[in-house]
């Protein structure tokens, strides 16, 4: 006699801590054991594509620090690498070694933050408290050399908005001698920790097969042992002349990415410190007056630099006719920008490839036949952050 | 660079007629297809062992209200293994059918719900083509260039009925779009410049 099977309907989220934000996840369970898992996205959706369409290159930057919001400057990135690339400017050396430095705090913020709330889902609160005292250090520069703790704001098409203030450097190279100890003091918690490992080993494994059909990036891939990363492999900015090591997991499970992302905390200390002895004096910006503003002081001396002032901050830098796609190695894996300008100052089209879209949506293939429990591990593990998914 | 324009040629001369152009440009591949040839151009593309595009990075359309065939398609896709990227593209009508990848690559499942969404794009053969980014019950396509920006809805709670309620969108200032662009065309020399450079 054959039972008739009873499946129970679960709404996980939207307003769940392990949620990491805005997802309704539906699943369908039988017993502990997840059959089904339909995740609903679109709650944060503030229509970031069409707003973009309706504004200047300019002010369309800042709607990338406002999609992963824990590592703005890596978004920013992507859209100035586009504009760039189409207008065929040159980015000062000083200006491209800036953005790499200040891309890499961005990968440690998030990276900080996924493995401490990680932690904190699974049962570990300590590392959290830890972690976010040096995530607060690391705001502090992104003020410091901004004006905001969260969104920047802060790379330009050509270059960055202002040079670095006076004894930054030295504090980020200070922050760079103990940082690493912090990371030992994380790793002391997490890494042999036998809950930690319970909870995390061989779980929501990935092939390699898989990971590439699910168009996962970043450290999803990296997890499952592809040796692809966007720094190494297309490398863009100053990133050729830089050395560093990519770290590469095995079994691809929760528990290999989380061990990636610490290796990758270490190689981007390793690559901030370069990048404070490489860089040289210099300009911070591209030098062409159509495309960056001119200093404050020309204003009141110069009527050209007048002019370029008042048609920058009005119309705005015209671009001509193209079609791009740019990607960069943001935090959470390929973040790229797919931008068609039709000669305007407004672009015509820009689409935002998100790596947590995709990661997301292998959440069904990858939460099915295991335990209830074992969902906020593998969300957690998946690094995702609404802003970028909803977009 | 060189590599990629072999691999170019290499397409070109597989594929032949179910190419309409194709051209290197910021050191990716761009194809213009046809419709009907999409299936075939992927697959290809994807299995054959001198290209491996193995991964399908995005898929997105773009609206030109003024052409006659509406809507471009465009496909993304990556080659770890030579490292190259491929820019697949073609035009459809407002009511054309687009063949579903979902067989192909199951990542296209939700790009292609959300070209649906933001478009109004169908697919066929897609195993589940509702909305995704938009809210419950929306209506319209918001990135159709007609959509307007501000939207038809908005949402707010009413503190009378005790529920979330939709009306229509009120605007105490209209949205004002101005227009800089300025008729100069730069001096004579300047002009003769930048034909020389076109």
């Amino acid at each position: 006699m054959s039972k008739e099977k009873k499946t129970l309907n679960l709404n996980f989220g939207p307003q769940h801590p392990a949620a990491h934000g805005v997802l309704r996840l539906i699943l369908e369970l039988d017993g502990e054991v997840v059959e089904h898992a339909d995740p609903h996205i679109g709650l944060l959706h503030r229509g970031t594509e069409k707003l973009i369409e309706n504004k200047t290159y300019l002010q369309a930057l800042p709607y990338f620090d406002r999609l992963d919001y824990v590592a703005p400057m890596n978004q920013e990135h992507a859209f100035a690498l586009a504009v760039e690339k189409i207008l065929n400017i040159e980015v000062p050396i000083r200006a491209q070694f800036i953005r790499v430095m200040f891309c890499e705090i961005g990968r440690i913020l998030s990276h900080i933050l996924n493995i401490t709330t990680q932690a904190l889902d699974v049962g570990a609160l300590t590392p959290s408290l830890w972690g976010f005292e040096e995530r607060e250090t690391l705001m502090t520069f992104y003020e410091r050399v901004s004006g905001s703790r969260l969104h920047a704001n802060y790379f330009r098409t050509g270059g960055v908005h202002q040079d670095l203030p006076r004894g930054l450097n030295e504090d980020i190279a200070k922050f760079c001698q103990n940082f690493p100890k912090v990371i030992n003091d994380l790793e002391t918690l997490l890494t042999d920790n036998r809950i930690f490992k319970q909870r995390n080993v061989d779980i929501g494994i990935v092939t390699k097969q898989d990971a590439l059909d699910y168009s996962f990036s970043g450290v999803m891939l990296r997890g499952s042992g592809v040796p692809w990363d966007l720094r190494k492999s297309q490398p863009y900015e100053c990133y050729d002349q830089l050395d560093f090591k990519i770290p590469i997991g095995k079994n691809g499970d929760c528990y290999d990415r989380y061990l990636c992302r610490i290796e990758e905390m270490k190689e981007s200390v390793n690559i901030i410190n370069q990048c404070l002895v490489k860089m040289p004096t210099g300009p911070i910006k591209s030098l062409d007056g159509k495309i960056s503003p001119p200093p404050k002081k020309e204003l009141k001396e110069s009527m050209e630099a007048l002019i370029h002032h008042f048609k920058l901050f009005t119309e705005g830098y015209r671009v001509k006719k193209d079609e791009i796609y740019v990607a960069v190695e943001a935090p959470k894996g390929e973040f790229g920008v797919y931008l068609i300008s039709d000669g305007s100052s407004k672009p015509y089209k820009c689409k935002i490839r998100a790596p947590g879209f995709s990661h997301l949506q292998a959440m069904d293939y990858l939460i099915k036949g295991h335990m209830l429990a074992d969902v906020p591990a593998v969300l957690g593990s998946m690094d995702v952050v609404f802003g970028e998914i909803d977009r | 660079m060189k590599n990629l324009s072999n691999l170019e040629k290499k397409i070109n001369s597989e594929l032949t007629v179910k190419i309409k152009s194709s051209k290197l440009n910021h050191n990716q591949i761009y194809l213009n297809i046809e419709n009907e040839h999409l299936l075939e151009v992927i697959l290809f593309l994807k299995n054959n062992n001198e290209i491996k595009f193995k991964q399908l990075i995005d898929i997105t359309a773009v609206d030109y209200p003024e052409n006659e065939r509406r809507f471009k398609i465009v496909y993304l896709l990556l080659s770890h293994e030579f490292n190259s990227r491929i820019i697949i593209s073609f035009y459809i009508n407002e009511n054309e059918i687009v063949t579903s990848l979902t067989s192909v690559f199951p990542s296209a499942n939700w790009m292609e719900r959300e070209v649906f969404d933001m478009y109004g794009i169908k697919f066929k053969d897609h195993p589940d083509l509702r909305r995704i980014l938009t809210d419950y019950n929306f209506e319209g396509h918001p990135l159709r260039k007609d959509f307007p920006l501000t939207g038809h809805n908005e949402v707010r709670y009413s503190e009378d009925k005790k529920k979330v309620i939709y009306e229509p969108v009120k605007l105490e200032q209209n949205y004002r779009n101005f227009d800089y662009e300025s008729p100069w065309e730069g001096t004579e020399y300047i002009k003769k410049e930048a034909k020389k450079n076109e």
